[in-house]
Order: C-alpha cells, then sequence, then structure tokens
C-alpha cells in the first residue's frame, strides 16, 4: 500500500511537472506586445512605478531573458520556495490575495457540496430502484438539464426572479450596504443571505452529475448475483437495496466524493464572477483578465495540485474501500 | 462544487454500460469476415443463380442489423426521441432559418426619434457690460471702480491720480468720462445686437442707441443717419430693421446657428410669459417645437430644440417586424439567434471532430500496442487531463484582446485550442476498450490473415468502439457548446460583429437589461438550454440503445 502511494505521488509529481511546463510555456508565447502592453497600462496607473521599471521587474520575474527552459527552471525554483512574487493586479503579494479568497470559496465549496450529496444520492437511488417509472424519468431528465443548464443563464434567471421580482436577495456582492452597521449575527446573516443564490446556482448545476452516478451503480449493483441471492432467500425490499444494494453503490461514491474533496478550494470562476462573491474564482478571474501573470500562474499551479491531489485520494480511497480491489 | 470540478465530474462520466457490446459486435464482426470468406469462396466456385439454403442458414430467418437493433432501440424510448426532435428543430432553426429570414445577420435598423438637442441659452442680464469708445481703455480694474462709485452713490471718482466722471444717462445706463469731459465708454444693462448675421455695431450706433432707448425717445441719429425705435427695442433706419434692444441675451449652442430677431423676439415673449413649451414657424414655413427649461441656480433658461433624428433600433419590444425585438446594436434579435445557433453548432461539431480524430488515434495506438507506447500516451493523456483548461482558456482569450485578434480567426483558435484541450477523454475511452477487444479472436484472424497493423487498428478495432465513440461525441457537442457559450459570455470566445447564443446573453451583465429587456437573453438561453440538453437526451438514448443488457 504505502509503494503504491509513493508511486502515485512521485507520478503526480513528473505530472505536474510537465503541466506547468506546458502552462510556462504557453504565457510565454504569448506576444512580448502583450507583457509590454500590461507593462505600459501598470506604469499609467497612479502612483506606479515607471515604464521601464515594470518592464525590468516582468523580466527578471519570469525569466524573459533566459530561454524557455531556464526561465521554467527559474520559476519553478520560486515557487518551490514558496517565493510567489507580487500580484501586478492587486499590488499585494499573491500569497495574502490568496488568502484572502480562499476561505469563503472553500465556505461555498463546503455548503454546496453537503447540499449535492444530501439530495443527489437519495434521489439516484430512488430513480435506480424505480427504474422505468415516471419518478426515474422525471429524476433522469431534471439531472440531466442540470448538467446541460449554462452557469451564467440559470444565474441570471434567479436574479431576474429573486432579486428583482421578489427583493429578497442583492444582486452582487458578499455583503450590503448596511454591514458595517450590523451586529456580529446580523453581518452572518447578511453574508449567509448574500451565499444564497451562488450556492443555489452551483448546487442545481453540480447536482446532476452524482445524482446519475449514483443511478447507473445503484443499477449496476441492482443486477448483480448476490442482489438476487438476497431476494432469492426471502429479504425485505427494504433490506436489500438500503443494507445490501446501498453499501455496495457506496463504493464509487466514496472515491468519487473523496476526489472532489481538494475541489471544494478551487473556486467556482463562473458563479463567483456572475454573483461578485470575492472568492478565489473571482480574483483569479479578474487576474487572469487583467494580465497578472504571477497570480494566474499561481492559480494555475494551484488547481493542478488539486486536481492531481483529487485523482490520488479517489485511487487511495478505491483501494481502501473496495476489499476485492488488491495492489500489486 | 464549482465550475471546475463540474467540468471534470463531466468528463468523469460513469463508464458506459456496453460492456457487453464490443462482444456482441465483435461476434457479427468475426462473423461479417466469414462470410467474406465463404462469398469469396463462393464466387470462385461460380455459384449459380438461384441458391438453395440449408435449414440452418440465418437468411432464412429476418435477422434485424445491429444497426436496425439499435435503432429500433432508440425509437422506443420516448425521451431520446425527444431529444432527436429538438435538435433537427436546432438545425433547420439555425441552418434553414438564416436562409428563410428577410434580414442579414448584421443588418441594422433604424428607427425615427425626436430628441431634445440644446439649441439656445437665454439669460436676462443683471449685470452692467460695458462698451469702450474708439480708442479709449476701460480696463477690468476701471470697470470695477466703476460699479463701486455706482454704488455709493458718487458721480465722480479718482483712480491712479485721474479723475473720472460717472453720470446717469438714464435707467441702467451710466456714461464714463474723464474730467475734460471725453467720453470712455458706457456702462449698461440693456444690451443692443445687430438683427443682420454679421454685422458689427459701432460705439457710436450702441450709444446712441441706449441713450435714447434708456430715456424713452423714439428717435436718434448716428454716423449721420436717423433710426426709430418701437417700444418692443427694434431699432430701424426708417425701412429696414437694424438691430433691437433687449435686456435678455439670447445666444445659440451652436456656433453656426444665427437666431433671428423674431425668433429671439417671441421666445422672450414666451420666457416672460413663464411658458415652457414654445413653437416657432420660421420664414420657410417650418415649424419647430422648443421645450424651455430654467435653472435658478444660474438664472438661465435653456431652449432645447426637439429634432426628429433616425437612430439606431436598440431594445426594441417584440414586434411584427422583430418577432424579438432587437438588441443593443440595433440587429434583429431572431436572425441573431440563428446566426448565432450557426456558430455554436459548427463549434460544437467542429470542435468535437478535432477532439474525437485526436483521441481515436492516440487511443487507438495505445490501446493496441501497449506496454510503453501505452505507457508514454497515457501520461500525456494525465498530463493534458491535469491542465485547467477553463482558466487557459480564459488567459488566452484576455491575450488575444489585448492584441485585437480579427473575430474570425479568433473563433478558429477557439476551436482548435478545445479541440486540443478535449482529446484526451476520447484516447482513454477508446484506449480501455481496444485493450480488451485487442485479445479477442477475431483479431487472431486479422493477425492470421497479414494485415497491416494501421488496417488492424482503424479497419477492425476502431470500428469497433463506434456505439461507445458516438455516445461521447453526442454528449460532447453538449458540453462543448455550453463551454464555448460561458466564454462568449465572458466576452472571450466568439466576438461581434458574429452572433453567438453566448456573446447574445452577455448583454445581461448590463443589469437595466436583466431587469427589463427579457426578450435579449431569455430565448438564447432556452435555445442554449435545450441544445445542449437534446445532445444529452440524445447521447443518453444511444448509450442506452447500444446495451444489449437492456430490457426495453
Amino acid at each position: 500500500m504505502r509503494k503504491f502511494i509513493i508511486k502515485r505521488i512521485l507520478l503526480s509529481i513528473i505530472i505536474f511537472f510537465f503541466v506547468m511546463l506546458i502552462i510556462y510555456t504557453l504565457m510565454r508565447c504569448l506576444p512580448t506586445s502583450y507583457i509590454e502592453n500590461v507593462a505600459r497600462a501598470k506604469s499609467q496607473q497612479p502612483g506606479s512605478k515607471s515604464y521601464e521599471e515594470w518592464m525590468a521587474q516582468l523580466t527578471a520575474m519570469y525569466n524573459m531573458d533566459k530561454g524557455i527552459l531556464m526561465g521554467f527552471f527559474g520559476w519553478l525554483g520560486d515557487f518551490m520556495r514558496g517565493n510567489f512574487g507580487d500580484s501586478w493586479y492587486y499590488t499585494i503579494p499573491v500569497v495574502e490575495e490568496f488568502h484572502n479568497t480562499i476561505w469563503i470559496s472553500f465556505i461555498m465549496g463546503l455548503i454546496t457540496m453537503f447540499f449535492e450529496v444530501v439530495i443527489a444520492i437519495p434521489l439516484g437511488i430512488i430513480a435506480a430502484t424505480k427504474q422505468y417509472s415516471k419518478a426515474d424519468y422525471t429524476i433522469s431528465v431534471v439531472a440531466l438539464a442540470g448538467i446541460s443548464l449554462p452557469t451564467f443563464f440559470f444565474a441570471s434567471l434567479l436574479k431576474l426572479l429573486f432579486s428583482v421580482k421578489l427583493g429578497w436577495f442583492d444582486l452582487f456582492g458578499l455583503v450590503g450596504r448596511n454591514y458595517e452597521q450590523l451586529s456580529a449575527v446580523g453581518k452572518f446573516l447578511d453574508k449567509a443571505n448574500h451565499l444564497f443564490l451562488p450556492c443555489l446556482t452551483l448546487v442545481v448545476i453540480s447536482i446532476g452529475s452524482l445524482m446519475r452516478y449514483t443511478r447507473t451503480n445503484m443499477l449496476e449493483v441492482l443486477n448483480s448475483d448476490y442482489i438476487r441471492t438476497a431476494r432469492a432467500k426471502g429479504l425485505s425490499e427494504h433490506k436489500v437495496i438500503y443494507h445490501h444494494a446501498f453499501r455496495n453503490t457506496m463504493i464509487p461514491l466514496v472515491t468519487i466524493i473523496g476526489g472532489s474533496l481538494p475541489g471544494l478550494f478551487s473556486g467556482a470562476l463562473i458563479t463567483e464572477t456572475l454573483f461578485s462573491i470575492p472568492g478565489i474564482g473571482y480574483a483569479s478571474y479578474h487576474a487572469m483578465v487583467g494580465g497578472d501573470i504571477p497570480f494566474s500562474m499561481f492559480y494555475l499551479a494551484f488547481i493542478a495540485i488539486l486536481t492531481l491531489a483529487g485523482n490520488l485520494i479517489s485511487d487511495i480511497l478505491y483501494a481502501v474501500v473496495d476489499p476485492r480491489v488488491r495492489i500489486a | 462544487m464549482s465550475d471546475n470540478m463540474n467540468q471534470v465530474n463531466r468528463d468523469d462520466r460513469p463508464p458506459l454500460r456496453t460492456q457487453n457490446v464490443p462482444g456482441t459486435v465483435a461476434r457479427q464482426h468475426a462473423k461479417k469476415i466469414t462470410e467474406e470468406a465463404v462469398k469469396n469462396s463462393a464466387a470462385s466456385s461460380g455459384g449459380n443463380g438461384e441458391e438453395q439454403y440449408s435449414l440452418n442458414d440465418d437468411r432464412r430467418v429476418k435477422v434485424l442489423s445491429p444497426g436496425a437493433m439499435v435503432a429500433k432501440r432508440f425509437f422506443r424510448n420516448r425521451i431520446a426521441v425527444v431529444g432527436l426532435a429538438i435538435l433537427a428543430f436546432m438545425f433547420l432553426f439555425s441552418f434553414l432559418g438564416g436562409v428563410i429570414t428577410p434580414y442579414q445577420e448584421n443588418q441594422q435598423f433604424y428607427r425615427e426619434d425626436v430628441q431634445h438637442k440644446d439649441y439656445a441659452g437665454v439669460v436676462k442680464n443683471e449685470d452692467f457690460r460695458y462698451i469702450v469708445a474708439d480708442g479709449q481703455e476701460l480696463g477690468n480694474v476701471l470697470q470695477a471702480q466703476v460699479i463701486l462709485a455706482m454704488q455709493r452713490g458718487q458721480d465722480s471718482f479718482t483712480y491712479k491720480d485721474t479723475d473720472y466722471l460717472l453720470t446717469e444717462e438714464g435707467p441702467d445706463l451710466y456714461r464714463v468720462s474723464l474730467s475734460d469731459g471725453t467720453t470712455l465708454g458706457f456702462a449698461y444693462k440693456d444690451i443692443v445686437s445687430s438683427s443682420v448675421e454679421g454685422a458689427k455695431l459701432s460705439f457710436e450706433f450702441q450709444s446712441e442707441a441706449l441713450l435714447a432707448y434708456t430715456n424713452g425717445l423714439t428717435a436718434f441719429s448716428a454716423e449721420g443717419k436717423d433710426y426709430t425705435i418701437d417700444d418692443t427695442g427694434v431699432v430701424s433706419d426708417g425701412s429696414n430693421e437694424v438691430a433691437f434692444i433687449s435686456r435678455y441675451v439670447v445666444q445659440p449652442v451652436m456656433a453656426d446657428v444665427f437666431l433671428t430677431r423674431a425668433f429671439q423676439e417671441e421666445l422672450i415673449v414666451c420666457l416672460q410669459e413663464g411658458k415652457d413649451v414654445f413653437t416657432y414657424t420660421d420664414e420657410s414655413g417650418v415649424e419647430a417645437e422648443y421645450t424651455i427649461t430654467y435653472r435658478a441656480d444660474l438664472k438661465t433658461w435653456t431652449v432645447l430644440q426637439e429634432t426628429a433624428t433616425r437612430v439606431y433600433d436598440t431594445y426594441s419590444y417584440p414586434s411584427k417586424a422583430h418577432w424579438l425585438g432587437t438588441d443593443r446594436n440595433g440587429m434583429d434579435m431572431l436572425t441573431r439567434l440563428m446566426y448565432g445557433g450557426r456558430v455554436s453548432l459548427i463549434i460544437g461539431f467542429i470542435v468535437e471532430i478535432i477532439s474525437t480524430v485526436l483521441g481515436i488515434i492516440l487511443g487507438g495506438i495505445a490501446g493496441y500496442f501497449g506496454k510503453w507506447v501505452d505507457n508514454l500516451i497515457m501520461r500525456i493523456v494525465d498530463i493534458f487531463y491535469c491542465i485547467p483548461s477553463m482558466p487557459l482558456i480564459i488567459i488566452l482569450g484576455a491575450a488575444m484582446d489585448a492584441m485585437s485578434v480579427d473575430p474570425q480567426l479568433r473563433m478558429l483558435y477557439l476551436m482548435l485550442i478545445l479541440g486540443f484541450l478535449g482529446w484526451p477523454g476520447m484516447a482513454r475511452l477508446i484506449r480501455g476498450q481496444i485493450l480488451s477487444l485487442r485479445e479477442q479472436e477475431f483479431m487472431t484472424a486479422t493477425e492470421a490473415l497479414g494485415i497491416s497493423v494501421s488496417r488492424r487498428i482503424f479497419k477492425h478495432l476502431v470500428p469497433n468502439v463506434i456505439p461507445q465513440i458516438i455516445v461521447s461525441v453526442s454528449m460532447g457537442i453538449g458540453g462543448t457548446i455550453l463551454t464555448e457559450a460561458t466564454l462568449s459570455f465572458l466576452g472571450l470566445g466568439v466576438k461581434f460583429p458574429f452572433a453567438s447564443w453566448g456573446n447574445i446573453i452577455n448583454d445581461v451583465n448590463n443589469t437595466f437589461v436583466l431587469t427589463t429587456y427579457w426578450f435579449i437573453w431569455i430565448p438564447a438561453g432556452l435555445l442554449l438550454l435545450l441544445t445542449v440538453l437534446a445532445f444529452n437526451l440524445v447521447g443518453d438514448g444511444l448509450r442506452d440503445a447500444f446495451d444489449p443488457k437492456m430490457k426495453r
């Protein structure tokens, strides 16, 4: 087991190395005029450094004067040492901006994931146990509709309905206008109020895939021999489904949910941007559009690490949860 | 979870429940090979017309081909058929609609609009103004001294060792002169303006006119000519109107406009009556309406002219001419939706073709050769899987913005980028299937027949994976359309002047559009939702239809 984990971690490191090499190369291949434009725009901001200084900082920071490979090793060295540089867009160290934004994204992710699991798994099981019934068709179509919903369209509809017509929530932002005057409880409620629509959007668009996944796996299990055996020996349908079948369905579910745990930190780029929630997704969107290379590189590396961690966790969980899986 | 994870989840779709399909299809395939061999041998032995079937010959029974079986199962699935119908509608709507619609993609519409333009400003003169005699000077400091003297009621003052005389010649009219009697100029409030466009009035004329007007005289002479003044302040030289005198200053906003005497006069009458609408018919008989607003803080009246202008017909509500209204550029919404559908569908297909072809080639090679080739390709797949595609595309889009890439070229780049980022999923799918397929007997047969490796992969292995490819492509197109729409919505995908469902909805970022103009963004969103849903439904239906385990 330990050998397997170590092997997987080493493999992940190699993959990370190449992923970042590709991303770095792409960033370097952006025409230099783009960098110059960024530097020019930066230097024209009030109280900013001069154009030459920005150019010097830019080229030095990204080792633009060196070749791509040497420049990449320079960047990787800095990254490994925890030296992520200063964000150009936010004009503070990248780590600081990351620290400012990550927690709200994490909380949103956690809320979303909780509701996703609580809603999707029972519905998926119902759909599977009553295959070809009206309930099954409804759940399947709703799940597919959730997958097919464009985030931005659904968010706009919610805004129109709840913010404009009913006036229950604000259109944008994490805190209301009178946030500073509120008591501690009021502040909490205010934030909760502003997080409702974004979380609802995320739950609805992400619920479908987990629901379908549950249904497919439950169907697979229900068709297996040991379920027939359980039925044959006269167990109640309730016991068959929730005792024998559900436990086996849990195996793939646990792996996929475990694998998506690191994703809680990745932030919801589109949703946060639509609702102007100052999370990591929103921050990185503006950094990326604003040509903020240090922050973008950091964010891309962060997401790559999260993806690798997710794959690693689901592989390990698969081996841990399923006693049939034996690792050589 | 998150959009990103959502993306990942979509790719990590549950494995197709069709493990048995390759088996059956492969068996069919093997049968085809043997049949071919039988046919060949029959041909060589010179088979004659009527053939006698043996009792256990398959041809005696009506057997549905695998394709027909799949079609039958598919059409029994009502939801999938609904999806297919929606897709058919979308294709007709996008590709035929663009031909039928009377409008062009970028055709802009105009409407007549009444605009209020600043036309003139009116000030009631409450300050003294000065006219200076020819060859004399009456500077600012001296003007201030004059005012001071007036306020103190003095009739003379001294400034810089010079004595000046101040004579009240009439109400609000003062003569400033040196102690020897030389007139320096006048301080006045009633203003003499020329009635003739471009004419300049001399000092003598102005001063004489003012003297006469303020003292209630009806005639005066200046520069050897006689003039008369009527009680409204019109000065004429007997036959023609030369100038007029008034307390109000009417000035055109635009330098090239000359306000006629009659216009000014009527306007001032209106002002005094406190009206806020003023109609004036000029000499050529054109009637125009003006709105008058008074600004108390500046003590000025602003005259707005109502002019009919042709403006872009933006955000007009649905009507007979424009069934879904017009957008922010004054283009017909329905036509934009049709062309937008074209763009979205074409991008979806091309991207999916690129990634499928790449996936088939690499997945096929990896699955067939195994060992280090498989290892190498699968590691590349791992690497591509790990690249955060959405952020990367956003960065590239922003860079293209900065370089102002041509919109058409940009669309091409977008397809290439999406295609190159999408192949790993397909490669993984195909490789997994081929790994099990290549162990089957028909592959041994192809080897024994000495068929070349590339033919073995692409003619015998890959066709057996086609069901999975079709299902994956069908769902993949939906996903691609969604990605493209999201990018266009963010303004980083398809750009104006090209329409795409995503960039049509982009207008919703304007809160006013969100709240007021539903017809701008809701139809586009619904079309998008329906199309993606239909692709998913059809994919789902195909998956079930290809699955021999399916009971119905």
